[in-house]
């Protein structure tokens, strides 16, 4: 276990702290695509400061990452890399990330509302005793304060929060992905790498990753796709909830439910949309013979755009449409398919 | 075995309105439940005590309405509840509340003996923060596993779990020593029916009272005043409107859809 | 823990039938186990809601005391609706501004659940989240009760069901037929928000005062009946629809509230206001005739379970709490003899019959079906009446002598006078 942080050694000096992090996350080597929509909102926030963007990344071998922080816009690559980080684990990681941040004093330090993310940010923040706003969907500076403004959703998308850290720092938060477009930069130029060390050993860390098992069909994250197609009671039957898998297939997307679906049988529970199964926030979400109860909108409603085809017209879910579609899902899908097909468009993954 | 549950009260998300005049959420009338995760929390907890003996203790930092949901957890088969309730826990943010949570488990552990699996749900239906588990678990510098969705086995003699948590591309199978701290996830298991002889013990059951008056408190750690992060402004987001019906035939439905697809199919990352 | 289960009295259902009884019983010593299907009481107990005051006597030492009521009523209103328009008849007192208050507006989910923090205090055990599912007998007498859950039964010397209109327990004794629809009304509520000050001005109260509106007529095609109530910061807006007319006519109480909301009467009293609830029950309106028989071996059924509702007066709890408390105390007479078969518990429907319980319910025993199966009493007299004011109100150089004539007119068209003076003495005996 590492060592808890002397927290004497914390410079309570809020003056002291400067520039903009990025946390890198990375799984295997390879950078979740959340850290550069990172960057690039960071590069944003860093002109207002006049400040630099520092991307942090801690891993077995992440050096390559450094070439693509700088494609991003990162000034500095700071970097701690072991054996002991091959996988993630929440306390050699918390470990590293304190020091460095004990060292090098950002100011804001952003990072993605990715499980790893949000397992992570809530320990090392924390442990350096400071404020963290989890899953934000905007971040500003205040240009009076120059504090950073940090809005999030509560209460599934109901009220809308926005929260400051004044007297701490950093000012942490993490941001769902998404939210932001990750666009690099023009001329990227070479910054600087700086490596930290750790002085923790795999002896005296206590948890061991026994087994890992990749996206198996038994639970996915629908955070990742920006295209989600979801289906009702009102697909009829498990066959007919094929449609839904094909469209999803041709937009580059994925397939979801509501809880009637799963409790039909026609998906099974880790693909359910709402209250008591996961909130999304895609680019498009299109619901299919779902009725729209509560439950199930405060899962969804804060999609960009969605496009709902129920034979109900007066379906609740029509009222947070964009396009609403009075019609029989299971003629009007396979139309859509064939036509979709028609255009003859390779599909581009919308995977995020 | 000693368990240790942290639990909340929240509002029913799902029966919160928005009045869009003023910018606020209509709580009145809206019921105020356990936190969906931490009934499967206290679930999980129970199922080992049946098997391993011991005991189940919840704790809850709140008002004193915040009773009621201890008392579903007796229900659901906890042994003893203790509710922090104090004046200046006021305001708390995540960072308070963890540090409250954990002086509140000192003392539990003071009175109860040392606990070998602290559990807490993975997030808050209505903060959506996730970050209290991780907070206390941080506090007490025990290994956390957040998003567990299956205790594989729990060794007593050699203090040790192994445990399956949700990563995001999949699952990882993870082997621990106890004490652990681990958040869970809905799908960790099924909420059985209690007995009934355990709801009439519940019904009859204390709950055990802590505040600054019993807890060792560092006061300049508690409440509104001493949380880093502040709400500056809350406010609802637009109102969705119904937006466009489309209309025709499906042939021109279709067409008329496919039409608003196409930069969704023509764009990439 | 897989000891017996034993209580001496188990009440169904903590409703206020169940709570009132629970209360006396437990004041009095008796070891008493409340079991209640919902979250926790009142969380599915639905009411228009005005709850009288008398009933609580001997069961609280004041109310409302800290209850949670809404507000008195002071003014209590009576409207006949048809298409457009309305007539009134309204009664204000200043004697209803007396403590102790007659009536309060109530919420059940609040007024039940401290009912049964009361109960609590006074020793009752009170379990939530557990359905009875059936009585447990033994030689024909009641024992005790299954529930649903784990190691679910209960033994008790006596079983007081009050489990509501339903009475799944009546009913598997045998005690009760299976509700017929013309016994019983489905009555839908809203409660709409408003600002506490919009209320006091449209109503013309002050802020702890209220108004109750009950409105009858023409305009529900003379098939349903509806509320509109006064609470703290919101209004109870309700249809009933008695359930064969439902059925029959394939109209819902769901599409005549929505239309209710849009009636120019009705209109400018919720302009504005946000619906925070919606919620939906049974009423029992069989009335006298349709009670089930009140005791068995082992048993003494209570409230909505044994249908005391007076549909005429809109009086429900009180029955309720009345019937409850006169169980707990014949409860607590027969215990001195250990004697609690149907022969001794029949000490409880002679309570009831000295009580207002049964005198009420048997003098409206005729309305209901009166109110069923003549059609003239809630469609046509309504419109004629409605016709009639505004034909007496409108200055258009027309006499009110000829007018008279003209309503006289309509009245003959409409029904004969033979057929309005027939159905105007049956109401009046009915009523009276
Ligand atoms: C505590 C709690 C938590 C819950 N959590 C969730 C949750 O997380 N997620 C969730 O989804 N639900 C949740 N629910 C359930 C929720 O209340 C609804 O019951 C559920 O969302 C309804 O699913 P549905 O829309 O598929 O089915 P229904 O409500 O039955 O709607 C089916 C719809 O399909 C339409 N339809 C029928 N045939 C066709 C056709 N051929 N073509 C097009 N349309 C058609 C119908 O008009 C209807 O609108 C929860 C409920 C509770 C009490
Ligand atoms: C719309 C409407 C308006 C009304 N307005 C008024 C009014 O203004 N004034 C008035 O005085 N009355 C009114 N009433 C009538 C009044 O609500 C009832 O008469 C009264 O609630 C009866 O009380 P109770 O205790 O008998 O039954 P309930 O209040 O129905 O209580 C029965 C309880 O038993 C529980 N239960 C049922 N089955 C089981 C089981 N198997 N196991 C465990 N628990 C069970 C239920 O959950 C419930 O809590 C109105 C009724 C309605 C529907
Ligand atoms: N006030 C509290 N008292 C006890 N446990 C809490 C409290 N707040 C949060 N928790 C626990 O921490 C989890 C995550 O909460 P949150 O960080 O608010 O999303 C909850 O599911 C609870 O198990």
């Amino acid at each position: 276990m590492g060592e808890t942080i002397d927290l004497t050694k914390k410079d309570h000096e809020i003056s002291h702290y400067k520039n903009i992090w990025v946390f890198m996350e990375q799984t295997d080597g390879v950078a979740h695509p959340v850290s550069f929509e990172l960057l690039t909102k960071a590069r944003e926030l860093a002109k207002q400061l006049d400040c630099q963007v520092g991307a942090v990344s801690i891993g077995k071998a992440v050096s390559h990452l450094a070439k693509e922080a700088f494609r991003f816009g990162a000034d500095k690559f700071y970097i701690v890399e072991d054996e002991i980080f091959k996988d993630y684990r929440t306390e050699p990681f918390r470990d590293a990330l304190s020091k460095l941040v004990l060292k090098y004093k950002p100011e804001i330090f952003l990072i993605g509302a990715t499980t790893q993310g949000r397992d992570l940010s809530g320990s090392v923040a924390t442990e350096l005793r400071t404020g963290l706003t989890a899953d934000t969907t905007k971040q500003e500076i205040d240009p009076e304060t120059g504090m950073l403004l940090m809005t999030r959703p509560t209460f599934g998308g109901s009220l809308m929060a926005t929260i400051v850290c004044p007297k701490d720092r950093p000012q942490m938060s993490t941001v769902r992905p998404g939210v932001f477009k990750a666009i690099p930069v023009e001329h990227p130029k070479e910054g600087e790498i700086i490596r930290g060390k750790t002085t923790l050993t795999e002896d005296r860390i206590v948890k061991k990753i026994l087994k890992k098992v990749v996206s198996s069909e038994g639970n996915i994250n629908l955070g990742f796709y920006d295209v989600i197609v979801a289906g009702g009671k009102g697909m009829g039957n498990k066959d007919n909830f094929n449609l839904i898998k094909e469209l999803a297939e041709l937009l580059g997307g994925t397939w979801a439910g509501s809880r009637k679906a799963v409790e039909l049988g026609f998906i099974p529970q880790s693909r359910q949309v709402g209250q008591t199964g996961q909130t999304v926030h895609p680019k498009l979400y299109i619901a299919c013979g779902i009725s729209g109860a509560i439950q199930h909108l405060v899962g969804m409603q804060t999609s960009d755009v969605i496009i709902s085809v129920n034979t109900d017209e007066n379906a609740p879910v029509f009222d947070v449409s964009t396009y609403c579609i009075v019609e029989d899902a299971i003629k009007f899908i396979p139309g859509l398919i064939t036509e979709l097909k028609k255009q003859k468009l390779t599909p581009v993954k919308n995977e995020r | 075995m000693h368990a240790l549950v942290f639990i909340k009260q929240v509002p029913d998300a799902s029966q919160v309105r928005v009045n869009y005049e003023t910018g606020t959420l209509i709580r009145e009338g809206v019921p105020a439940i356990l936190n969906p995760f931490e009934a499967h929390a206290v679930e999980e907890a129970v199922k080992l005590r049946e098997k391993y003996g011991g005991k189940v203790t919840v704790l809850t930092m709140g008002p004193p309405q915040a009773t009621e949901a201890l008392k579903e957890c007796l229900s659901r088969g906890a042994d003893k509840a203790y509710l922090l309730s104090d004046r200046v826990f006021a305001g708390s943010d995540t960072l308070a509340t963890s540090y409250a949570l954990f002086e509140g488990a000192k003392k539990i552990i003071e009175l109860e003996g040392e606990v070998d699996l602290f559990f807490a749900g993975k997030q808050a239906i209505d903060g959506d923060t996730a970050q209290t588990g991780p907070g206390i678990a941080t506090r007490f510098d025990v290994p956390l596993v957040t998003y567990l969705i299956k205790l594989d086995e729990v060794n007593f003699e050699k203090k040790q779990a192994v445990a399956t948590r949700l990563t995001e591309f999949g699952q990882e199978t993870l082997q621990v020593p106890l004490p652990a701290f681990f958040t869970v996830e809905e799908t960790l298991n099924e909420l059985s029916h209690s007995p009934l002889p355990w709801l009439i013990k519940a019904a009859r059951s204390k709950i055990e009272k802590l505040s600054s008056e019993n807890v060792k408190l560092d006061l300049e750690q508690c409440g509104l005043r001493h949380s880093p992060t502040k709400v500056k402004k809350a406010f609802t987001p637009e109102k969705r409107q119904r937006g466009e019906t489309l209309t025709g035939s499906v042939e021109e439905l279709v067409q008329k859809t496919s039409d608003i697809l196409m930069p969704f199919l023509k764009k990439g990352l | 823990m897989s000891a017996k289960l034993k209580y001496d009295v188990i009440v169904v259902g903590a409703g206020p039938a169940g709570l009132a009884a629970a209360i006396v019983l437990a004041k009095a010593g008796v070891r008493v186990i409340v079991i209640e299907r919902g979250r926790f009481p009142g969380s599915k107990n639905v009411m228009g809601g005005v709850f009288y005051s008398d009933c609580m006597k001997g069961i609280v030492d004041e109310f409302p005391g800290d209850a949670p009521v809404e507000r008195h009523v002071i003014d209590q209103r009576i409207w006949i609706l048809d298409q457009d328009s309305s007539v009134g008849f309204n009664h204000k007192n200043e004697l209803f501004n007396k403590k102790p208050y007659n009536c309060h507006t109530v919420f059940r989910a609040k007024l039940d659940k401290w009912l049964a923090g009361e109960a609590e205090k006074a020793g009752a055990l009170i379990i939530n989240s557990t359905v009875v599912k059936e009585p447990l007998l033994k030689n024909g007498k009641v024992i005790g009760v299954k529930t649903d859950r784990p190691q679910g039964n209960v033994f008790a010397n006596c079983v007081i069901a009050a489990d509501g209109v339903n009475s799944l327990f009546a009913k598997s004794l045998g005690l009760r037929k299976k509700i017929e629809p013309d016994t019983v009304a489905i009555a839908v509520k809203e409660v709409i928000g408003l600002d506490e000050q919009v209320i006091n001005d449209r109503f013309n109260v002050k802020s702890s005062e209220g108004v109750t509106i009950e409105m009858t007529g023409s305009y529900f095609n003379g098939e349903a009946m509806a509320f509109l109530y006064t609470n703290k910061k919101s209004l109870s807006l309700g249809v009933g629809m008695v359930l064969k007319d439902v059925i029959s006519h394939k109209i819902n109480p769901n599409d005549l509230i929505e239309q209710l909301k849009e009636h120019p009467s009705v209109a400018p009293f919720i302009e504005g206001g946000q619906t925070k609830e919606f919620l939906a029950h049974l009423i029992p309106e069989g009335g006298y005739k349709a009670m089930p028989k009140l005791v068995g071996n082992g048993v003494m059924i209570a409230g909505d379970a044994a249908m005391m509702v007076d549909a005429i007066h809109r009086e429900g709890s009180n029955l309720a709490i009345t019937s409850g408390k006169l169980a707990a105390e014949t409860y607590l007479e027969v215990s001195r003899q250990g004697d609690f078969s149907e022969k001794s518990l029949s000490l409880y429907v002679k309570k009831l019959q000295d009580s207002f319980v049964m005198k009420d319910l048997k003098k409206y025993k005729g309305v209901p079906r009166l109110l069923q199966t003549n059609k003239n009493l809630l469609l046509h007299y309504p419109k004629l009446l409605n016709q009639a004011a505004f034909e007496m109100l409108k200055v258009d150089g027309i006499s009110k002598k000829e007018k008279e004539k003209i309503i006289w007119k309509n009245v003959k068209q409409e029904i004969g006078i033979g057929h309005l003076v027939r159905d105007l003495f049956k109401l009046w005996r009915n009523m009276g």
